[in-house]
């Protein structure tokens, strides 16, 4: 898996995976945290690609809510409409994915057109 | 984001260009910093984060921003091309930095020992003048010996590298640092140098004396505090 001809950049380069496949012809939707509070395992900046397709590479949190911002990256592919999700909160209308650490963050999912 | 601020953003990287990719929340409008029709309070923000390195969302005004800071990778400079630096620098890359290998020993320094690498067969002074440590900039040293270790550690503390580090025992280190006084190096200078490099998890192999090494740059990136070193055993 890290035999790319190409050192430039890590496997942990989420920004360039989703550029590479997006030069494939795949549809992809880029998800990035944006900001968080409390324990939240990953920092702001954090990314995770998914592809119509279902290719999925970096992550968001420590596994809690992939699923669901996998669910909204194929609903931004469909529609181009930019998402901001809130995780963590104690709202009615909010995902119905918990963050078993406690944290909260923000996540900004859109597609790359 | 459009095709043509994703082929800017990857074209920078590319570049080792140091930029911000802004955007605007929740709409999602974007921008690519430095940008000279940004304003004066987003780019400077955008400066901001790119010097801590940390990506983050500011509101400026009635506005709320999301800055991601894409800095180039951290350089890691190895002297000497030897057995422990065919261990150390695949896992540095792994960590996403960019690595130089320098030896001028043609013997060592081949293209098959270190694939994907940039080697430089220079002397180390000249391959330092030339490299230019920053502050995102690490400096090995591996080969024990002075006529090579010694010309890379001055340069390197001239320079404002955030992390050295020279490997050889406590005996070797001593008289390391002699020579390096004897160049006109000061004690507080000479003391930002890790000798013997690495923390003491008494590594063995190149291996675990690589992975030693690692975890003491991660550290001193990271400002992590660690357990002063207590006198004893120590790899190599």
């Amino acid at each position: 898996m890290s035999d790319h001809s190409t050192p430039t950049f890590t496997s942990d380069d989420i920004l360039a995976t989703a550029a590479a496949w997006r030069a494939e012809g795949e549809q992809v939707a880029l998800a990035t945290v944006t900001e968080t509070w409390g324990s939240s395992p990953r920092p702001a900046g954090s990314q995770l690609a998914v592809t119509k397709s279902g290719r999925m590479a970096g992550s968001v949190s420590g596994g809690c809510i992939e699923g669901a911002v996998a669910e909204v990256a194929m609903k931004t592919i469909e529609t181009g409409t930019p998402q901001l999700l809130d995780f963590g909160i104690t709202d009615e209308r909010a995902w119905e994915v918990g963050l078993a650490c406690g944290g909260k963050l923000k996540v900004f999912v859109e597609k790359l057109s | 984001m459009t095709p043509e601020l994703l082929s800017a953003l990857t074209a920078a990287r590319a570049a080792k260009k140091p930029v911000v990719l802004a955007t605007k929340l929740p709409g999602g409008e974007q921008m690519l910093l430095p940008h000279p029709a940004a304003g004066a309070e987003l780019a400077a923000a955008a400066s901001r984060a790119l010097d801590r390195d940390e990506s983050g969302t500011v509101t400026l005004g009635n506005e709320t921003w999301f800055l991601h800071a894409y800095n180039p990778p951290l350089r890691l400079i190895v002297v000497g091309a030897v057995h422990i630096a065919q261990a150390l620098v695949p896992m540095a890359a792994q960590l996403g930095l960019a690595v130089v290998v320098v030896d001028p020993r043609r013997a060592f320094a081949t293209e098959e020992r270190f694939p994907n690498v940039t080697v430089s067969q220079d002397w180390p002074d000249e391959a330092m003048d030339a490299l230019v440590p920053d502050v995102r900039t690490a400096v090995v040293t591996l080969t024990h010996d002075p006529k090579l270790d010694d010309p890379a550690l001055d340069r390197a503390l001239k320079s404002p590298a955030f992390y050295i580090g020279a490997l050889g025992s406590r005996r070797t280190h001593a008289r390391r640092v002699a020579r390096l006084k004897e160049l006109g190096h000061t004690d507080a200078a000479i003391a930002r140098i890790k000798g013997p490099v690495g923390l003491d998890i008494s590594a063995v192999t190149a291996p675990e004396i690589a992975v030693a090494i690692l975890a003491e740059f991660v550290a001193a990136r990271r400002n992590g505090t660690l357990a002063p070193k207590v006198a004893g055993k120590q790899a190599a």
